[in-house]
C-alpha cells in the first residue's frame, strides 16, 4: 500500500488526518465506560462486583450493601482519578505541542504562521534553527548550499549525536526562491513505526524540473519531535502527520508486567476463593438442615411451612456474602500505594545519583519493585554497560609493525610519530582511512577548534587519534571532505557511502582524490568482514596475530583496507548502486549485495585497537551480585576474545585453576551440536567447587536454537555464568526468553538501542542512561546512571520491596480472615442463619481504615540495615527463593488468623455472657479485640520502629476509639451510647487485655524460641547487627570469643575458597528434577 | 512516552552544555532528607531473652492479682437461679407441655418458696433467663422497624416486619415485626412472709432507648390482634417509651442463652429468709425445648456472677510465669554461642543454595 503526497496542493489535503497529536487514552465522553471496562477486566474486581450485586438482594444480605459498594467505589474512584490525572497531563502536553506556531508556505508561495495541529499532508513546512519538527517531512531545501542540515534525534531514538540529513538529488539545484512554488508527488509507504527506514521516491512536476523519479531514504527526512540544529533554515513537505508519524506510530503502551510476588498473591487468592466456596457450601448445607430440624420448632421465627423453590439457595448465598470479606477488598489499593512508594524511594535515592552525568535513578515502572529482590539471572550487555563506552585509540598494527606495544599508547610511540613525520606512504593511507572512512561530522566552533560528532564512539576515537597524528579532518559535507596532513591540505570528493549494517559488519566510502583524479575505496570493519576480502597476494597472518593479541588484551579491533578503482568499474558499479538505492522492495538486501561486489581485493592496511575501559565499581558489583546467588551472563556483540578478557577483568569468570571456561564452537552444525553435548556432560561431571562458565557465539547459538534447544536450556540452567558474543539484538532477546521459559526471573541490563528488545523481553529491564543515548533507558523499567548502582537497586531496594510486599499482602489476608472467621464462629451461635455479628459501618471501616493504615507502616520497615545487606549479600537468596511469601508462610498467617479468631470470639462470648449478652455491645467488644490484636501483630512483625510507624500504629488505635465514640454520640444510630457504656465498664478493658495476652502470648513465645534456637538467616544478621552496635557504642576490647559477625565473615570466606565436600553442593544435578 | 522523560531528554541535552553544571545537578539531584533516603532514626528491639523473659514475668505479675480480684468480685455476688419451665407444669400435662401452655383456659399460676442462701444487698436484680432462644437469628434480628418505633407519624412504615407487618385488613401493627410479637410474658411477684416485695419496673430500660429509640407518643396499635398470638400483650394506653418490658425484650441478645432484666427489688434480703414467688408461666419455651429460669442476683463492679475473667486471668498469669521460668532454664541449660548462631546462618544459606 502506498500513499501519494501532492506537494502543496490544496485538493488532496483532506485525504489524510491533520497534525493533531493525541496521546490521551480517553476522551471526556468515553472516560467512564472505558475506564470501568478496563478495571473490570481484573478478576478481583469482577468478584467484588458480583458480591456487591448480590448484596442488593435484601433477603440474603447480612449487612447493608454499602459495605461492599463503599470500598468498591473508593477503589474505583482512586484508580480512575489516577488515570484521569495522567490522561489530563498527557492532554495538556499534547495541547501545547498542537498549538505551537509553525511557518508553512501556502499555495501562492507566501509564508504564513499557523498552529502545528493545522498542518496537512502536502503542506510545505518552513523550519528555523532549533525548531522542533512538527511532523514527518521530506526535506527538499536548506540554507546550506550543499543541501544538508543537522538534526538531533534524541527524543526519537535517544541518540544524542547530530545526524546529517540531505535534500534529494533532484532538488539540489533549485534556487531558494523557487522552493515555495514547487509542485510534485511523493510516493511513500503507508505509515509505519520504523524510524530507520523510509523507502520512497519523489517526482517534481514541470515546469520546474523534468519528470525523473528520485529515490528517498531516511536521510532525506525530518522526523517529528527531532530538532533542527546548526542550520539556518530548512523546508520540507509533510508526508505523515499527527498520530501517523513515525514517532506517533512507535508510541504504544506496553502490557503491564506482573511480578512473581503478584502471581503468588493471585494464586493465594484463588486458593482462598476455593476455601471460601467450600466453607459456604458446608455452612449453607448445615444451615438448611438446621432450618428444617430446629428452625421450624422456633415458633417466634414464623417460618412459612411452604417456601419458594429458591429457599434452598438463600442460606448458602447469605454465607457467600458473609464470607466474601475473606478476600480483602483493600489489598489491591494498599499494594499499589506501597509499590508507588517503593518506586519513589528509588527515585529519591541519593546513593544512586550519578555525579558525573547528573542522572538520578528512575523507575518508570512503579509496579515491579519486588521482582528486583527475586532476580535470578542478570543478562548484561558489555559495551557501555560494563564498560564506559569511552573509546580511546591505544594501539595499531600498520603493515606488520605493532605500534604502542611498549608503552600501551600508540599516540606516544616514537616510532609511529617518526613514521608520520617522514610521510611513510602506508601510514599516510592508514591515517587517511581513519579520518575519511566514517560518518563523523566535524563542527568548527567560533574559536577555530574542531570538534567531532559521531554516531559511533569508535569512529570518533579513530578520527580524534588521526588528528593527533597530524591527519586532521577539517570539514566535510555530503559531497566533499578536506583533510590536512602535516599542514598540507588535501581535497577529496565523497562519491558514495556504503553504510555500516550489523550484518555486513563493515563500512566503506568511495572518494575521489581531486589532485590526482584517482577513485579510491576505503573500508573498515570487523576482522572477519575485512581480512577475508583481501586481494590474493597479500599475507594476512600478522594482521590475524595482531587482532588475536589485541582482543586478548580486551581491546576492540577494526581492520582497515583500501583499493583503487578504475573509472569505468566505478561507473558500472555506481549505476547498480543507484538502482538498488531506488528500489522500494527489499532495498537493504539489494544494497548489501551491490556493496559486496565492490568490497573485494582489498589491500589491508592495518589493524586499530581501541580501549574501552571498565566502569568503576563493575568488578566489585559483579562479585557482590554473584555472591548474592545471582547468575550473571554477558551478552555482547563483540568478539569472543575481547569478551572473555572483559569477563576476566570484571570478575565474571574466574581464571584457571579455580574457574573453567568451556567453549562451544565448531565449523559445521554437527561440530557445534557435539560440542554442546560435550559441554553439557563436562559441566554435569564438574566438581562443584569450580566456577565454570561457557562461551559461545551468535552463529553457534543460531544453530543450537534451531536443532537442540532442549540441551541448551539444560545447559543454561546448569551454568551460573556465560559469555555470549557476536549476539544480534534478537538473539539477546531469545536468550532471555529461554531463561524465562524455565521459570527464572531475569533482569536485562543494557544501554544501547541494540539492547532494547532484551530489556523489553526480560522480567525486569534496566537501562543505563549512558553515552549511547537514552533509547535503552526509555524502554526500560528502571534507568540508572552506572552499572554499579545495580547492586543497590537489587540488594537494597529490591529486597526491601519484596519483604514489604510479602508482609502487606499476607497481613491483608490475615486481617480479613480474622474478621471472617469470627463471623463464621458466630453463625454457629445464631442458628446458622447468616446473621452478621458486626454492623455494616464497622465492617466497612475495619477493612478501609482501621487495618489499612497500620499495615502501611511496613513500607518504612527495614529488617536489616543496608550496610549489613551489602556485607552479607547471601541474604538475597532468602527473598530469591521466595521465603517470605509462599504457601507455607501463608499457612502460618492463616493459622494465626484462625487462632486469633477463636481467642477473640471465645473470650468475648464467655466474658459477655448472660445478662451482658447484648448484640451491639458484644460486637463492639469483638471488634475492639481485633483492633487490639492487629496493633500488636503489626508491632511484633515490625523490625525497626521509626516515628511514622509508631504514630500510625498507635494513632490508628486512638482513631478507632475516637471514631467509635463519635459514632456512639449520634442518637439515631444503633451504636448510640454503646461505646461510652463499654468504656465505662472495667470488664471491657479487662477483656481486651485478656484477648491480647492470650492472642499474642503463644505467638511471642513461638517467635522467641525460633529466633533463639532455630534462627533463620535474617534474624541472625539482626543479632549480628545489634552485637556490632553494642561493641561500637561501648568500645569494649574484643572478647576472646570472636564476635558472631567476624566469625560469619570468616565462615563465608572460607566457603568461598574451599567449598568442601562437607557442605551441600551449590548446584546439584537434581536441579533439573526440581525445576 | 510520558512527559516526565521528555523534559530530561528533550531540547535540554544540547543546551545543557551551556548551563552551568551546578544547576543541572541541583535540578536532578534527589533531595536529601532522612525520610527520602530511608534513614529515619529507628529502634530495633530483638526478641532476646533479656526482653522476652522480663515481659513474661511482668505480665504474670500483673495478671495474677487482677485475676484474684476478679474472682473475689464474682464470689461476692449472690445469685439465685431457679429453673421453673418443667416444675411449673402440672404433672398430668408433662407429656404435652405445649398444649398446656397454649391453652388459655388453664390457670398458669405457680408459687414456689426460696430460701435466701446469703445476705443480698439491695438493689436485687430480677432476671428471666431463656435458653435455646435464638434472638440473634437473622429472621428475628431484622424483623423490626426502628422508624416506626420512634416516630408516631411513621406507623405505616412496616418495612422488614413481615410476616408480622399488618393485621387483618391491612392495618399496620405498632410495634410491628417478630421481635415485638414474641414479647416475653411470664410475670413474677415476690412476698416475704406477709409483706409483698415491690418489683420496681421503672428504669429497667436504658435511658438512651427510652429517649431516642422508642417514641414518647407512639402507642401500640393492632398489637396481637391477628389469628396467631405470639407473646405478651401491651397496654395500648401507655406509649412505647414506657413499655419497659418491651424495650428490654427488643434489645437483641447476642447468644442463644441470655438473661433479661425483669425488675429490681429495693430491699435487702437476709441469709435464710424465705421468699415466695408467684409466677405466671405463660411463655412458650416448650416447642423448642428451651429452659426458663428465674434469676435473683446482686451486682458487683464486674457485673453479675461470672468466674470466667478471673479464672482466665489466673491461668494466663500463671502460664506466663511458668513460661518465663522455662525460658530462663532453657537459657541456662542450652546457652547459644555466637559461633553457633553463625553456623545456623551458614546452614540456612546452604539449604537455600541447594534448593535453587
Amino acid at each position: 500500500m502506498k500513499r501519494f503526497v501532492y506537494i502543496n496542493d490544496e485538493f488532496c489535503r483532506d485525504s489524510y488526518c491533520d497534525n493533531r497529536i493525541s496521546n490521551t487514552k480517553y476522551t471526556l465522553w468515553n472516560f467512564l465506560p472505558k475506564n470501568l471496562w478496563e478495571q473490570f477486566r481484573r478478576f478481583m474486581n469482577q468478584y467484588f462486583l458480583l458480591i456487591a450485586c448480590l448484596q442488593l438482594w435484601s433477603s440474603i444480605t447480612p449487612v447493608s450493601p454499602a459495605t461492599t459498594w463503599g470500598p468498591l467505589a473508593i477503589i474505583f474512584i482512586v484508580s480512575a482519578s489516577k488515570e484521569a490525572w495522567d490522561d489530563y497531563n498527557r492532554y495538556l502536553s499534547d495541547k501545547k505541542a498542537n498549538e505551537r506556531k509553525v511557518w508553512v508556505v501556502n499555495d501562492g508561495g507566501i509564508h504564513i504562521q499557523i498552529k502545528a495541529q493545522d498542518i496537512h499532508v502536502g503542506n510545505i513546512v518552513w523550519l528555523h534553527e532549533n525548531d522542533e519538527i512538527p511532523c514527518d517531512l521530506v526535506l527538499f531545501g536548506t540554507s546550506d548550499p550543499q543541501g544538508i542540515c543537522y538534526v538531533e534525534t534524541a527524543a526519537l531514538d535517544g541518540e544524542t549525536d547530530l545526524k546529517t540529513r540531505i535534500i534529494p538529488s533532484i532538488c539540489a539545484s533549485m534556487p531558494s526562491e523557487q522552493l515555495g512554488k514547487v509542485k510534485g508527488l511523493v510516493e511513500c509507504p503507508n505509515p509505519d513505526n520504523d524510524i530507520r527506514r523510509f523507502d520512497a521516491n519523489m517526482r517534481l512536476f514541470p515546469p520546474i524540473i523534468d519528470n525523473e523519479k528520485c529515490p528517498l531514504t531516511i536521510n532525506n527526512t525530518l522526523l517529528q519531535s527531532c530538532y533542527l540544529r546548526y542550520t539556518e533554515w530548512a523546508c520540507g513537505v509533510a508526508v505523515y502527520t499527527g498520530n501517523e508519524t513515525k514517532s506517533g506510530m512507535s508510541r504504544g503502551t506496553a502490557d503491564p508486567k506482573l511480578t512473581a510476588a503478584d502471581a503468588m498473591i493471585d494464586r493465594l487468592t484463588v486458593a482462598i476463593f476455593m476455601f471460601q466456596i467450600v466453607v459456604v457450601l458446608v455452612l449453607g448445607f448445615a444451615g438448611n438442615i438446621w432450618k428444617d430440624s430446629q428452625g421450624l420448632k422456633q415458633w417466634y421465627l414464623l417460618y412459612p411451612a411452604e417456601g419458594t423453590w429458591y429457599d434452598v439457595l438463600i442460606i448458602p448465598l447469605r454465607f457467600e456474602l458473609l464470607c466474601s470479606i475473606m478476600i480483602p477488598i483493600s489489598i489491591k489499593v494498599t499494594l499499589d500505594l506501597a509499590k508507588s512508594v517503593y518506586a519513589k524511594f528509588i527515585d529519591w535515592d541519593e546513593q544512586m545519583f550519578d555525579q558525573e552525568t547528573c542522572t538520578p535513578a528512575h523507575s518508570a515502572n512503579t509496579a515491579i519493585s519486588e521482582d528486583l529482590g527475586q532476580v535470578e539471572y542478570i543478562l548484561s550487555d558489555k559495551t557501555g554497560t560494563l564498560t564506559e563506552n569511552r573509546m580511546i585509540f591505544r594501539r595499531c598494527c600498520i603493515s606488520g609493525t605493532l605500534y604502542g606495544d611498549n608503552n600501551g599508547d600508540a599516540l606516544k610511540d616514537a616510532r609511529l610519530l617518526d613514521a608520520v613525520s617522514s610521510n611513510d606512504p602506508d601510514i599516510v593511507k592508514f591515517l587517511m582511512v581513519m579520518s575519511l572512512c566514517n560518518t563523523v561530522i566535524p563542527i568548527k566552533s567560533n574559536d577555530g577548534t574542531i570538534s567531532y560528532k559521531a554516531q559511533s564512539q569508535d569512529e570518533e576515537a579513530l578520527v580524534a587519534a588521526a588528528s593527533k597524528l597530524n591527519m586532521l579532518l577539517i570539514s566535510k559535507d555530503s559531497s566533499a571532505a578536506d583533510i590536512c596532513f602535516n599542514s598540507c591540505k588535501l581535497h577529496y570528493d565523497l562519491l558514495d557511502i556504503l553504510e555500516f549494517t550489523s550484518d555486513r559488519k563493515r563500512m566503506s566510502v568511495v572518494v575521489k582524490d581531486v589532485q590526482s583524479g584517482k577513485i579510491l575505496l576505503l573500508s573498515k570493519g570487523a576482522d572477519e568482514a575485512i581480512l577475508c576480502r583481501c586481494h590474493q597476494g597479500q599475507q594476512i597472518r600478522n594482521f590475524l596475530e595482531a587482532v588475536e593479541m589485541y582482543s586478548q588484551l580486551g581491546l576492540r579491533t577494526l581492520c582497515l583496507g583500501w583499493r583503487e578503482l578504475e573509472e569505468d568499474e566505478y561507473e558500472d558499479w555506481s549505476k547498480k548502486f543507484q538502482d538498488a538505492s531506488c528500489s522500494l522492495e527489499n532495498r537493504e538486501h539489494k544494497i548489501a549485495e551491490v556493496c559486496h561486489s565492490l568490497e573485494k581485493d582489498l589491500h589491508i592496511l592495518g589493524v586499530t585497537a581501541i580501549e574501552d575501559r571498565l566502569q568503576d565499581g563493575v568488578p566489585e558489583t559483579i562479585k557482590l551480585l554473584k555472591s548474592a546467588g545471582i547468575n550473571v551472563w554477558m551478552l555482547t556483540g563483540d568478539k569472543q576474545n575481547t569478551a572473555i578478557q572483559i569477563g576476566l577483568l570484571c570478575n565474571l569468570i574466574t581464571p584457571e585453576p579455580k574457574g573453567h571456561l568451556l567453549s562451544i564452537n565448531g565449523k559445521t552444525e554437527d561440530d557445534i551440536l557435539r560440542s554442546l553435548e560435550r559441554t553439557l556432560v563436562t559441566m554435569k561431571s564438574m566438581p562443584v567447587t569450580k566456577d565454570y562458565a561457557f562461551v559461545l557465539d551468535g552463529c553457534a547459538l543460531e544453530i543450537i536454537l534451531k536443532h537442540s534447544k532442549e540441551s541448551f536450556t539444560r545447559l543454561a540452567m546448569l551454568s551460573r555464568t556465560a559469555i555470549c558474543c557476536r549476539m544480534t539484538p534478537l538473539q539477546k532477546a531469545q536468550l532471555v526468553g529461554i531463561l524465562k521459559s524455565v521459570g527464572y526471573l531475569t533482569l536485562g541490563i543494557g544501554d544501547g538501542g541494540n539492547d532494547v528488545r532484551m530489556i523489553q523481553e526480560a522480567n525486569i529491564g534496566v537501562g543505563i542512561s549512558g553515552r549511547e543515548g537514552l533509547q535503552a533507558a526509555r524502554a526500560a523499567d528502571y534507568s540508572i546512571g552506572k552499572f554499579k548502582f545495580l547492586q543497590r537497586l537489587i540488594l537494597v531496594h529490591g529486597r526491601y520491596s519484596y519483604n514489604r510486599t510479602a508482609f502487606i499482602s499476607q497481613y491483608s489476608f490475615y486481617k480479613s480472615l480474622l474478621i471472617c472467621f469470627i463471623q463464621i464462629l458466630f453463625s454457629f451461635l445464631s442458628g446458622l442463619s447468616g446473621t452478621s455479628l458486626f454492623n455494616s459501618t464497622s465492617l466497612m471501616a475495619y477493612n478501609v481504615f482501621y487495618t489499612s493504615l497500620p499495615v502501611m507502616t511496613i513500607i518504612f520497615d527495614k529488617d536489616i540495615s543496608e550496610a549489613t545487606v551489602l556485607q552479607y549479600p547471601q541474604i538475597l537468596l532468602y527473598s530469591q527463593a521466595g521465603r517470605l511469601l509462599n504457601p507455607s508462610t501463608f499457612a502460618g498467617w492463616f493459622g494465626q488468623s484462625v487462632y486469633h479468631a477463636l481467642v477473640v470470639f471465645l473470650t468475648t462470648v464467655c466474658a459477655y455472657a448472660d445478662e451482658k449478652s447484648e448484640m451491639e455491645e458484644l460486637s463492639m467488644v469483638a471488634l475492639s479485640g481485633c483492633i487490639w490484636l492487629q496493633a500488636f501483630v503489626v508491632t511484633l512483625d515490625t523490625n525497626s520502629f521509626t516515628y511514622p510507624q509508631i504514630v500510625l500504629i498507635w494513632g490508628n488505635f486512638v482513631a478507632f476509639y475516637m471514631i467509635n465514640l463519635i459514632v456512639s454520640a449520634v442518637p439515631t444510630l444503633k451504636m448510640y451510647t454503646i461505646m461510652f457504656r463499654l468504656c465505662c465498664q472495667p470488664s471491657y478493658w479487662i477483656t481486651m487485655a485478656l484477648i491480647v495476652a492470650v492472642g499474642m502470648g503463644p505467638v511471642l513465645a513461638f517467635r522467641y524460641l525460633r529466633n533463639v534456637y532455630r534462627p533463620n538467616a535474617i534474624s541472625i544478621l539482626q543479632q549480628i547487627e545489634q552485637n556490632n552496635e553494642n561493641t561500637q557504642s561501648t568500645r569494649t576490647v574484643e572478647s576472646p570469643l570472636k564476635s558472631p559477625g567476624t566469625y560469619l565473615t570468616h565462615l563465608l570466606n572460607d566457603q568461598r575458597s574451599n567449598r568442601g565436600a562437607s557442605y551441600q553442593p551449590l548446584l546439584s544435578d537434581s536441579v533439573e528434577s526440581t525445576r | 512516552m510520558p512527559p516526565a522523560n521528555g523534559d530530561r531528554a528533550g531540547p535540554s541535552s544540547s543546551s545543557g552544555q551551556d548551563d552551568p553544571v551546578a544547576t543541572v545537578k541541583k535540578r536532578n539531584k534527589p533531595q536529601h532528607t532522612s525520610f527520602t533516603q530511608q534513614e529515619l532514626p529507628a529502634c530495633k528491639p530483638l526478641l532476646t531473652p533479656q526482653i522476652v523473659i522480663p515481659v513474661l514475668v511482668l505480665v504474670g505479675l500483673i495478671f495474677i492479682p487482677i485475676g484474684l480480684a476478679c474472682i473475689a468480685a464474682s464470689n461476692k455476688v449472690v445469685e439465685l437461679v431457679y429453673r421453673y419451665d418443667t416444675k411449673c407444669v402440672p404433672r398430668n400435662m408433662l407429656h404435652n407441655k405445649v398444649a398446656y401452655v397454649q391453652n388459655p383456659s388453664i390457670d398458669k399460676t405457680c408459687t414456689r418458696i426460696f430460701k435466701v442462701p446469703k445476705d443480698m444487698q439491695k438493689p436485687i436484680y430480677i432476671y428471666y433467663q431463656l435458653d435455646k432462644f435464638y434472638q440473634n437469628h437473622r429472621r428475628f434480628v431484622r424483623s423490626r422497624n426502628d422508624l416506626q418505633l420512634r416516630n408516631p407519624k411513621k406507623a405505616k412504615d412496616t418495612q422488614y416486619c413481615s410476616p408480622e407487618a399488618a393485621a387483618y385488613g391491612g392495618r399496620p401493627i405498632v410495634p410491628c415485626g417478630l421481635r415485638a410479637w414474641s414479647l416475653f410474658n411470664d410475670t413474677y411477684s415476690f412476698t416475704r412472709g406477709n409483706q409483698t416485695l415491690r418489683v420496681r419496673k421503672h428504669g429497667i430500660s436504658w435511658r438512651s432507648e427510652r429517649e431516642h429509640r422508642f417514641g414518647r407518643h407512639v402507642y401500640p396499635m393492632n398489637f396481637q390482634n391477628g389469628t396467631l398470638i405470639g407473646g405478651g400483650q401491651l397496654d395500648p394506653s401507655k406509649p412505647l417509651s414506657e413499655q419497659g418490658d418491651l424495650i428490654v425484650w427488643m434489645r437483641t441478645a447476642a447468644l442463644p442463652t441470655f438473661r433479661k432484666l425483669y425488675g429490681k427489688i429495693d430491699v435487702d434480703l437476709r441469709d435464710g429468709e424465705l421468699v415466695a414467688v408467684t409466677m405466671q408461666n405463660n411463655y412458650n419455651s416448650y416447642s423448642f425445648d428451651g429452659k426458663k429460669s428465674l434469676v435473683l442476683s446482686t451486682a458487683g463492679w464486674l457485673g453479675g456472677k461470672n468466674a470466667f475473667l478471673g479464672r482466665a486471668y489466673l491461668v494466663v498469669g500463671m502460664a506466663c510465669s511458668l513460661l518465663a521460668l522455662l525460658l530462663t532454664l532453657l537459657c541456662v541449660i542450652f546457652p547459644l554461642s555466637a559461633t553457633e548462631t553463625a553456623r545456623f546462618f551458614f546452614v540456612d544459606m546452604m539449604r537455600l543454595h541447594a534448593k535453587q
